[in-house]
């Protein structure tokens, strides 16, 4: 053959083995090692630093690397950590390949993030395969630790399902408000859609009754008018409106439907958490709203208000968000179970599954699926969140 | 006939793609490289089909199409909802085959009428195809909706992969170099050329077309066992923009052009991961750079050819 096939094959075979190089490292994980009192250990942030939702994964890698350092800061640290942090574009496929890195090459005990349900998703098969805990802080979709009918033994979760948001405040709306026929809109996402649906059952099951199918009643991310929508359901009869989205739609839909002479009490879950929503809707017309959250920004509690100062004054005000504090306590939590185990791998996993934290949205436990059990706060619009209705757990 | 395919050309071609396996095999089941850069290697070896199926389309045929992502789409989602019931081989193979006849039917569909529109309008209109696709798995039960089908079995191995790929590039090369293909490329250089010339130009359009979607579904296919979990907006207008970028980085009509450029993209996209502020700047400077200094691509319509060396050598001795 060729002299000249054979320099290309060579040369070709020099230039991968010279990256394989680069690559090598990494290994077998799956067992995890004893730590001792001062090690450096690594911990991972998997996050949407760029593309469509790089606002929310920003906020949590900020949280996280704020809640490292001041661990590190404090006196009786256990440990020295280190944060290595990757970019995953909000993409499910690179998220997997993200998640990988940090387990393979950069060996971290546990990881945060990422701040998405489908991302979040697209880690858990890896990590359980090599033990590495993946801690999600906004993973919300429903059934997004469970692989079928088991759970991902690496995957957990620090904020409540979707679904438990709408059952939340359904039971909220029919014995505590004491409504009796709702109306029900939905954006068609799978945050919208989850929602809604739970909202309904339980809704019906505290003998309450839905005017409308969610068929009619759902709308687009995007959209700005809702006139249609709002006019079919001005001429039927209804007591609460739920609206299952986010505040860019949500506000809207206040305005138009106060406009429109709806006067209805008009509930939603965290979606609204937004001053903008206050902007869209108008002050006015945010008489009689409410929302489910996991925390009250208008009313923080002494952690909170901590935290919030130190990150302020880190990054800016305007990154700040419910996220922010969600991943903090995700930080929190690993650390406080890889003290508690003094391993990382199986031990850690373990550690986490019997935790019992005490963070700044909340204390909980994890139930079977990974997923903490606690109470939703239900939150009066027009304060903006300065005022705490009710803390409800769902029976 | 059988002296034509084992000729030394061919020979040269199947050394060089054992040789590639058998070395990037090595590197991986001896774990050499850590599986951070195998998922490198697998993610490269996808596009290369989704590249080399695209450029059938846009390089060969000269029909602008921006709907990539959705044969894709239909190709992943077959696979992923038919691999859920049946987590095995047999099971991926049926899911291609599925995602393979209902590609083949959306995009005679979609072509039969589209490829009589030109240039922007056909790229319109194959966009809107692709954003239709995407709607409708959105708003499926058995697909899952906007929520996307999670716990799907892992399945593609590399020796799958590798081999899918070889195939795809094979049927490409030798459809551009058999009469249909002979007829595309009329068809890209002078549509109304061709058709003096007596060629059914509707015909060779929609046959390209066909095939770089059957390609492309495979690959849609791969990519949903090779990563878990797969979401509708995986499938967006993003992900055809991409393959695109891949046929016009390595040069239109040239085939090693579209492998080249999926590997060094590949690779770039991982070097600059650690980099997430400054990534989409360099990929974008690349881009434009690539664009000012050589508007034909890496490599314009060259190909590498062994056929051409070969004869060279001869011709020198």
């Amino acid at each position: 053959m060729s002299k000249k096939f054979l320099k290309v094959l060579l040369s070709s075979a020099m230039t991968v083995s010279m990256l394989a190089a680069c690559g090598s490292g990494g290994g077998a994980g799956g067992s995890g090692s004893e730590l001792a009192e001062g090690d450096t250990v690594k911990i991972g942030g998997n996050f949407e630093l760029s593309g469509d939702v790089a606002s929310y994964g920003t906020a949590e890698s900020n949280a996280v690397e704020l809640a490292i350092k001041m661990y590190n800061e404090s006196e009786d640290a256990k440990y020295k950590l280190e944060y290595v942090s990757v970019d995953n574009k909000g993409d499910a496929a690179e998220s997997t390949t993200a998640a990988t890195k940090l387990i393979e090459e950069d060996q971290v005990a546990f990881i945060v993030g990422p701040a998405t349900s489908g991302a979040s998703i697209a880690t858990y098969q890896v990590a359980s395969d090599s033990s590495v805990p993946v801690i999600s802080p906004s993973a919300t979709q429903i059934n997004a630790t469970m692989n079928g009918d088991e759970v991902y033994p690496s995957a957990f979760r620090i904020c409540f399902e979707d679904s438990y948001q709408g059952a939340a405040m359904a039971q909220y709306a029919a014995k505590d408000m004491g409504k009796k026929k709702a109306a029900v809109l939905a954006e068609t996402s799978d945050y919208g859609q989850g929602l809604a649906n739970q909202f309904i059952e339980t809704f019906e099951a505290n003998g309450g009754e839905v005017i409308n199918s969610l068929k009619d009643g759902s709308y687009n991310a995007g959209d700005t008018d809702f006139n249609a929508i709002l006019t079919k359901l001005s001429e039927k009869d209804f007591d609460v409106l739920y609206v299952a989205g986010y505040y860019g739609e949500a506000g809207l839909i206040i305005k138009q439907a106060r406009e429109m002479g709806i006067d209805a009490t008009i509930v939603g879950a965290d979606g609204f958490d937004s001053t903008v929503l206050a902007q869209l809707a108008g002050k006015e017309n945010l008489n009689d709203v409410f929302f489910t959250t996991a925390i009250a920004s208008g009313a923080p509690t002494e952690a909170q208000e901590e935290f919030k100062k130190a990150y302020i004054e880190e990054y800016g005000e305007d990154a700040l968000n419910m996220f922010s504090y969600l991943a903090y306590d995700s930080v929190m939590l690993g650390i406080q179970a890889l003290e508690e185990a003094g391993a990382t791998g199986p031990a850690l996993q373990e550690a986490l599954e019997k935790a019992e934290f005490d963070g700044l949205t909340g204390s909980f436990t994890f139930d079977e699926t990974h997923t903490p059990v606690k109470s939703v706060l239900v939150i009066d619009a027009a304060t903006n969140g300065a005022e705490t209705n009710a803390e409800v757990t769902v029976k | 006939m059988s002296k034509k395919i084992l000729s030394k050309a061919n020979l040269c071609w199947m050394a060089l793609s054992v040789a590639v396996y058998i070395l990037l095999s090595v590197l991986i089941n001896f774990r050499i490289i850590s599986s951070y850069y195998t998922i490198t290697i697998y993610n490269i070896l996808i596009n290369i089909i989704l590249a080399v199926s695209l450029n059938l389309i846009i390089g060969i045929c000269g029909q602008f199409s921006l709907g990539h992502a959705g044969f894709m789409c239909i190709g992943a989602y077959s696979a992923g909802v038919i691999t859920k019931m049946m987590p095995n081989l047999g099971g991926l193979f049926l899911g291609v085959l599925v995602g393979m006849v209902i590609s083949t039917v959306a995009a005679l569909i979609v072509s039969v009428p589209t490829l009589r529109l030109r240039g922007d309008y056909l790229a319109i209109a194959t966009l809107g195809f692709a954003e239709i696709i995407r709607i409708i798995v959105m708003n499926m039960k058995i697909t899952n909706g906007a929520a996307g089908l999670s716990g799907i079995p892992k399945l593609t191995t590399f020796t799958l992969l590798f081999i899918c790929m070889v195939i795809s590039i094979i049927i490409v090369c030798n459809f551009t170099r058999s009469a249909p293909g002979r007829a595309c490329i009329s068809i890209r250089e002078d549509e109304i050329a061709s058709e003096a010339m007596g060629i059914n130009t509707t015909k060779y359009k929609v046959s390209a077309f066909i095939i770089g979607a059957l390609l492309a579904s495979l690959a849609g296919a791969l990519f949903a066992c090779n990563f878990y979990v797969i979401k509708p907006t995986q499938f967006n207008f993003n992900r055809s923009i991409d393959i695109l970028v891949m046929v016009v980085f390595g040069g239109m009509g040239s085939m090693t052009s579209s492998v080249i450029a999926a590997i060094v993209i590949g690779f770039l996209n991982m070097i600059l991961q650690n980099f997430s502020n400054l990534r989409m700047i360099i990929y974008g400077v690349a881009l434009v750079s690539i664009m000012i200094f050589k508007p034909t691509g890496l490599l314009g319509t060259r190909e590498l050819s062994f056929e051409k060396l070969l004869k060279r050598k001869e011709r020198k001795s």
